[in-house]
């Protein structure tokens, strides 16, 4: 029987405002999924949103919702964590959310590791702003702002995961919709930051101005530039170059998560011996 | 009445005042002179089980105090000036989507940089209208240590009334000074709490921002089955983005009137020797605010003595102004001497209110505080 997602969508809401053939809704779909597969009741459930067409992903779910500024994603997402340590928070951003306006706040919650699982829906270009260069923008391709060909270098998003600390990253494509499924269940289960690089399409604004002008031909792009994990590491360097690796690229257990570690604070400022009260800093008289 | 006496300074005053009111989140960035009040707070909030995080940069700071206010706890930041700057986009964010939250400002010299060490009142004007757009802002001024804590508590209970960011504006001067404050007790603040309505209806008849033309949003608490939206765009009655014409005219009205249709309930004012006025002529009215009103006091009693009938007019909310009061007392004599630690920044609002083009001012930018000997000499000089 066909999953059916209406339980988990905010119906009077659609249609959405993404183009046809776009890679979100194959995204939101696989979440919804693994939302439901986990069991997880949707009341515990905080998905927070940026700006751009991933920022809309928020409006679209009926979990409870944050649409955010400009990148702030996480930074919003850890306030909600830290005052409520057990609910899964699910942070949605774009690559310019992301990487560009929002790069500090991914790179310090994931060097914070706390538990939040950040997913990055990576179409290389400012799709709903109309084709400006984004971090992960290959380098030559025309945009908005680069029409000769983009002469910034490209960004590795989980190259950025993994060097600022988060425990679990990822990459995927929506090529798959089953991975993404499995990867999303992965992700919410570990306990600590996962950084999600999801590859997504936008052959509306990417797309149309590299040769790419329709949903297929641009998924065939993703499909060339994206080798397995396994398959990458049996590769010569030359052959690595301009190929993303896909599947779990770091998973450590080991390292305490940030709501966990600062318990500990609340528990050592309880009872007698470590307890700070007011009167350290404000004698009465 | 019973009251504590505490000896501690303006900013860990500001710091205890909101774990006593209920804060439970502090998201903050280290910033002079405003610092103390994430240190000490950091102490103070793991001791009643709440949180103190200091975030990446200023922006994130107030980011994460947002985010914790939307998913229900009463939250704070402190920061000064250039941290404002930095924030004002995410205080836009909390107006827009009516999310309560506490903001120590502890002034110092701006523009940008400034004098980080030293004291103004800088920020008056920028507290107004920190981020783009319209709202109204609520801005309470401490003018004594007491104060300090006071008007934090104040604050609190007004940013869950009004369910919109709270601006506690303290100086350098009044952050950093040390002495006796009397304070209320802490039951007398405990009972004083009015936590944000909530809606305890069925989660299929909620609908957080359908509330009376002049009332904030009825934001329940996340986690709790009432599933909803924030956003910063415009948004309809569950907090959903549209663009509909009438939707959006109502909601940005809503945001002006839920504060000015309720002004009385946010006016808060000190009026020293002014009981004794008449309006005959030669009597001074001083308006000041903030650690200078210490000073104008001091003045006052020079003055006095010296044969010059001068009282003190107060602000304690700054923003919005106490139209009433301050129309009350400049229609009513003749010689009025606005005092700032910046150039102009409130007189500009006293002669709004008032109609008035001849209010004299000593304003002072040099980083320094101004002694009562030079309002005692300026007034003498101008009236």
């Amino acid at each position: 029987m066909a999953f059916n997602y209406d339980k988990y969508l905010r119906l009077e809401k659609m249609p959405t405002l993404w183009c046809w053939g776009c890679g979100d809704g194959v995204i939101l779909k696989a979440f919804i999924r693994a939302i439901d597969k986990m069991g997880i009741d949707q009341n515990d459930v905080c998905v927070v949103s940026g700006i751009g067409c991933s920022g809309r992903f928020s409006s679209y779910v009926d979990f409870n919702t944050i649409h955010t500024t400009h990148g702030r994603t996480v930074a919003f997402a850890t306030g909600v964590k830290l005052v409520n340590p057990d609910k899964y928070v699910v942070c949605v951003a774009g690559d310019g959310d992301a990487l560009a306006i929002g790069g500090n706040y991914t790179i310090h919650g994931a060097r914070r590791n706390i538990d939040i699982t950040l997913i990055i829906i990576n179409n290389f270009i400012y799709g709903l702003t109309n084709s400006q260069t984004s971090p992960t923008t290959p380098q030559g391709m025309w945009t908005v702002s680069q029409k000769a060909g983009n002469i910034d270098p490209t960004f590795d998003a989980a190259e950025l995961g993994i060097a600022s600390g988060a425990s679990f990253v990822a990459r995927e494509s929506m090529l798959d919709p089953k991975k993404l499924e499995k990867i999303f269940i992965k992700a919410m289960e570990h306990r600590g930051f996962s950084y999600l690089d999801i590859l997504s399409n936008c052959h509306i604004n990417l797309g149309r101005k590299n040769k790419m002008a329709s949903a297929m031909e641009n998924l065939e792009w993703i499909d060339s530039i994206t080798v397995s994990k396994k398959k990458y590491d049996g590769m010569t360097p030359e052959e690595q170059l301009n190929l993303f690796p896909t599947g779990i690229l770091k998973q450590d257990t080991e390292v305490r998560e940030y709501c966990d570690m600062y318990q500990d604070i609340i528990d050592s400022h309880q009872g007698k011996r470590g307890k700070v009260t007011q009167d350290d800093f404000a004698k009465k008289i | 009445m019973a009251t504590r006496e505490l000896i501690s300074t303006g900013n860990d005053l500001a710091a205890i005042a909101g774990v006593d009111a209920g804060c439970r989140f502090f998201g903050g960035y280290p910033i002079t002179p405003s610092s103390e009040v994430m240190h000490t707070i950091s102490d103070l909030l793991p001791a009643v089980g709440g949180t103190c995080i200091q975030m990446e940069d200023e922006i994130a700071g107030v980011a994460a105090s947002i985010g914790a206010g939307m998913a229900g706890v009463r939250t704070m930041t402190a920061t000064s000036g250039p941290g404002i700057s930095l924030k004002a986009e995410n205080l836009g964010l909390a107006q827009m989507a009516e999310v309560p939250l506490v903001v120590v400002n502890v002034m110092r010299g701006g523009p940008s940089t400034g004098l980080p060490t030293r004291v103004s009142q800088g920020d008056v004007r920028q507290a107004k209208n920190p981020s783009h757009g319209d709202y109204r802002s609520i801005t309470l001024c401490a003018g004594s240590l007491a104060e300090c804590y006071t008007e934090t508590v104040r604050a609190f209970n007004l940013a869950d009334r009004f369910m919109q960011p709270v601006f506690v504006l303290l100086d350098e001067t009044i952050g950093h000074m040390h002495g006796k404050a009397d304070l209320p007790t802490l039951e007398e603040v405990q009972a004083g709490i009015v936590p944000r309505k909530t809606f305890d209806g069925s989660p299929e008849d909620y609908r957080p921002y359908e509330c009376g033309p002049t009332e904030p949003a009825v934001l329940n608490p996340m986690f709790k089955g009432y599933r909803y939206h924030f956003t910063g765009l415009h948004h309809d009655a569950k907090g959903f983005p549209t663009e509909e014409i009438e939707t959006c005219r109502k909601l940005i009205q809503r945001l002006e009137d839920k504060v000015m249709m309720h002004t009385d309930e946010i006016e808060s004012n000190e009026e020293f020797m002014l009981d004794d006025m008449t309006g005959e002529e030669g009597e001074v009215l001083i308006i000041a605010y903030g650690s200078v009103s210490l000073a104008a006091k001091e003045s006052i009693r020079h003055l006095r003595a010296a044969g010059i009938k001068a009282g003190l007019f107060r602000p304690i909310t700054l923003w919005p102004s106490p139209e009433k009061s301050i129309k009350k007392y400049t229609d009513m004599i003749k010689n009025v001497l606005c005092v700032e630690l910046n150039i102009r920044q409130y007189t500009e609002e006293v002669e709004r209110v008032s109609g008035r083009l001849d209010i004299e001012g000593l304003y002072k930018v040099n980083g320094r505080p101004i002694s009562p000997y030079e309002i005692v000499n300026k007034v003498k000089e101008v009236f």
